[in-house]
């Protein structure tokens, strides 16, 4: 049944792939931390090159996939040290990792998040070979009315976020579930708020929304504080570098069930790294943040994200070696790249091209531990970088940004819609609010529409058919609870914490 | 003090890293270039493809050709850059196909462009639409699903990877009109792209799929799906013969699906017969025509002026179309 697990490695143990897989973890490594290149454009980069070059298939995929698992270990460097995300699954990055660079705890964090990232893509790599077929047919089961489900449910657990202001986080979820609408509607083919510029037909791009809200906005904070001679933040101490064993024992449940969480959101086609983070994220808040810890950089919400979405980035695999249908942005990408190979995925590959989908899989085991020995001792050199004075350290990220981004759009209102959201997010961030629920609503938001209104179309109308399958009633009871728990899991401790204390 | 030097030179090195790698995309002196205007990874991106690296092997370029991409407005936003900016660069193609001639027929690209404001080159290869139903769905040919519909138009649910407009609704209208139901009563779902669309027909939440052919031979190899129809003039060859064309069946609907370039209108008449000839060369080479197959396209060879008329005929006649089916006044 393994054949093509053993083919696989034997397949992926050449030097040459060997020698892919280490450039692919390193470059990628290099595009997830460098806001602005992601993943996606990293692969768009590199694919002309591997055809050029005349790699075989599988070495080409294995290189591209490296690229990919890369950069989601990439992206939570700049969340850590910069407070601005690599990349989209980096995003609730910044929650806890920010804030433990500031304590000094930079080099741990890194550390810390590399260890739950090879944990989560562990995780995930074992249930793709294990599982893959079988889990295929489950993914397709998940319907426009499942997924309406998981937004609510992904909404819901985002109450866990409101911490000290509820309203001003209902506010900028609100925000971005209104700059999601921008573009042409998917239904009906209407342009909405694009003001005749077809440069906002197709909404706004999420790379461009994240520089402008994170590192612009943090430009303009800076120079504010500059002009009024502010001593702006003393530069973080560098504490110690490793990360502890006990640190991530700590940690082990949260990595765990997010590794699992991201595992699952990852192999349903249409949502990626990002919903996945976001739901560990909240999830984990909601299981185990007792003393209110998390977003002051509790270790549990580091760990919990970078879990999620490395886990997510291999479950993305799964729909598309086996039904030929990308489980994410990045996997469609790579899709493109195999039919340059005449190699079309789908539910025969495992039969017809056992060579590829085996070299893959094995390739990906090689690739996570090296990933893991790159990003480990790399993690104190980088927890450095903190020395370099923000006001040269995140200019030049933005700089390198506007680059990443302007190539992507050989257009320049890219930049200037950049630099609209940045003056955006300094208001947002002046008047107290926290960007990352306005990311997720934007993130959330679209998809929560899309879906509803696709089972609407589905059902001629009928609200009917968001309750009709088990899965998605699941998803509700679910999302009831993770509200309704709290509010009276309060009145209860009220009732019988007293008693028990006196 | 060697902390600092360490950082240095760590910084130096990510930072020339990056800006030697933008700078490697950026740079646009002189060779051939090919304009995506999409995302990357999208049917536009490997439409360039198909060019750079046919032309490469078949050493009909001598640089590599460069892939750019130009996102916004399904494609208005290059046409804009291709009759404003670049309008006259000898070395610059874009990708297009049916859904560009459908967008401009639909005033989409801004009523001010028209399909005469650029030069169109070519197209290296078509595809043809396809209805497409799970294995075991209730209907067993066109006429079956067609009478279902025609019964009650609302009973049957029909999705793809496009708005109400986009060519993958239009080969469902005109289906619908060549049986004379309103294609406004249609219970059309829109995805996000074919695959999206056909996940949601394998996991039974449509139930027919207006796909397009050649994209669903891994499917239609593995048994899980049927195709009731090719939208094509005559029966496709190979893994296909046994596809019945919907005219075969008594509904004249056809939908190509081209892929094809144009260029800046103010291009020199060399330069334009220069491009097409290589095209026209490229089409006839043996390396060619296999990446053609693996790109599951069929042959298509229009170049030139012959090909511009095509487009333009072709813009004419879906203007006409939206009107009947109620898409423009």
């Amino acid at each position: 049944m393994f054949d093509f697990l053993i083919q696989g490695f034997g397949v992926a143990l050449t030097p040459l792939n060997l020698g892919l897989a280490f450039l692919g973890a390193l470059l990628g490594t290099l595009f997830g931390a460098l806001p602005g290149i992601g993943p996606i454009n990293g692969i768009a980069i590199l694919m002309p090159l591997a055809y050029t070059l005349g790699l075989p298939a599988e070495s080409a995929l294995i290189l591209l996939a490296g690229i990919y698992t890369g950069s989601e270990y990439g992206g939570r460097m700049s969340s850590i040290l910069l407070n601005v995300p690599g990349d989209a699954g980096a995003v609730m990055t910044t929650l806890d990792g920010h804030p433990l660079a500031k304590k000094g705890l930079a080099g741990p964090a890194l550390g810390l998040s590399a260890v739950s990232s090879f944990i989560g893509a562990t995780v995930a790599i074992v249930g793709l070979t294990l599982f893959a077929p079988l889990l295929a047919v489950v993914a397709v089961k998940f319907g426009p009315a499942e997924f309406f489900a998981l937004m609510i449910f992904a909404f819901a657990s985002m109450s866990a976020m409101m911490g000290k202001d509820p309203l001003k986080t209902l506010i900028g979820a609100v925000l971005g579930v209104l700059i999601s609408t921008v573009g042409v509607d998917s239904g009906t083919g209407v342009l909405r708020f694009t003001f005749d510029m077809p440069e906002l037909y197709d909404g706004i791009d999420f790379v461009v929304m994240i520089i402008g809200l994170f590192a612009v906005s943090e430009i303009l904070l800076m120079l504010e504080h500059a002009f009024r001679h502010d001593q702006d933040g003393e530069m973080a101490p560098i504490g110690r570098v490793m990360v502890k064993m006990s640190e991530v024992m700590y940690c082990k449940w949260a990595i765990l069930r997010s590794s699992v969480i991201g595992f699952v959101i990852g192999v349903l086609p249409g949502t990626g790294a990002s919903v996945a983070s976001a739901v560990a994220y909240t999830t984990e808040k909601r299981i185990s943040d007792r003393d209110n810890t998390f977003g002051t950089g509790d270790m549990r919400g580091l760990a919990a994200p970078e879990a999620a979405n490395n886990a997510s980035a291999a479950g993305s695999f799964v729909p598309m070696l086996t039904l030929g249908i990308p489980g994410s942005g990045t996997t469609a990408i790579l899709l493109g790249a195999l039919m340059l190979y005449n190699i079309n995925p789908g539910p025969m590959m495992f039969r017809e091209q056992p060579v590829v989908v085996g070299g893959l899989i094995a390739s990906l085991y090689i690739g996570n531990v090296m990933l893991l020995l790159l990003n480990l001792p790399l993690a104190g050199v980088f927890a450095r970088v903190l020395q370099v004075p923000r006001w040269i350290l995140v200019p030049s990220v933005a700089i390198l940004a506007f680059v990443g981004v302007y190539q992507l759009h050989s257009d320049l209102m890219a930049i200037y819609l950049m630099l609209v959201i940045g003056v955006f997010g300094y208001l947002l961030r002046k008047f107290g609010f926290s960007l990352a629920p306005v990311v997720l609503g934007f993130v959330l938001g679209g998809l929560m529409e899309e879906n509803l209104r696709r089972a609407l179309s589905i059902s001629g109308g009928d609200v009917a058919i968001l309750f009709q399958s088990g899965l998605s009633i699941g998803l509700w009871i679910a999302a009831a609870l993770v509200v309704l728990v709290p509010m009276f899991a309060g009145k209860l401790k009220a009732k019988f914490l007293p008693a028990k204390a006196t | 003090m060697p902390n600092s030097r360490i950082i240095t030179r760590w910084l130096v090195a990510v930072v020339t890293g990056g800006a030697l790698l933008a700078g490697a995309v950026q740079a646009q002196a002189k060779p051939p270039e090919c304009i995506a205007p999409a995302k990357p990874g999208g049917g536009y991106d490997l439409t360039c493809r198909l060019a750079a690296n046919g032309l490469q092997e078949a050493k009909l370029i001598d640089e590599p050709m460069m892939v750019s991409y130009m996102p916004g407005g399904i494609g208005a936003v290059a046409y804009n850059h291709l009759t404003g900016v670049r309008d006259d660069d000898p070395n610059l193609i874009v990708a297009a196909s049916t859904g560009a001639a459908l967008n401009l027929a639909l005033g989409k690209f801004g009523q001010q462009h028209k399909v005469d404001d650029v030069r169109w080159l070519g197209a290296l290869g078509v595809d043809y639409g396809a209805v497409v139903v799970r294995k075991d769905a209730p209907w067993n040919n066109l006429d079956e699903l067609m009478k279902a519909m025609k019964k009650d138009p609302s009973s049957v649910v029909i999705g793809a990877g496009g708005t109400i407009g986009s060519q993958d609704w239009m080969k469902a209208a005109l289906m619908a009109k060549a049986d004379d139901v309103d294609p406004r009563k249609l219970r059309y779902v829109s995805f996000e792209g074919g695959g999206e669309a056909l996940a949601a027909l394998l996991g039974e939440h449509i139930q027919v799929f207006t796909g397009d052919l050649a994209e669903l031979k891994p499917q239609l190899d593995s048994g899980e799906i049927r195709i009731l129809a090719a939208l094509s003039e005559e029966r496709m060859g190979g893994p296909y013969a046994d596809i019945p064309t919907a005219k075969e069946q008594g509904y004249d609907v056809e939908w190509p699906i081209w892929r094809g370039y144009y260029m800046g209108p103010n291009v020199s008449d060399e330069a334009y017969q220069q491009w097409a000839d290589r095209l026209r060369e490229l089409n006839e080479t043996e390396s060619f025509k296999k990446l053609r197959e693996g790109r599951g396209l069929f042959p298509m060879s229009k170049f030139g002026d012959d090909f511009h008329q095509y487009v333009k005929q072709q813009v004419a006649d879906f203007e006409q179309l939206a009107k009947e089916v109620g898409l423009t006044q």
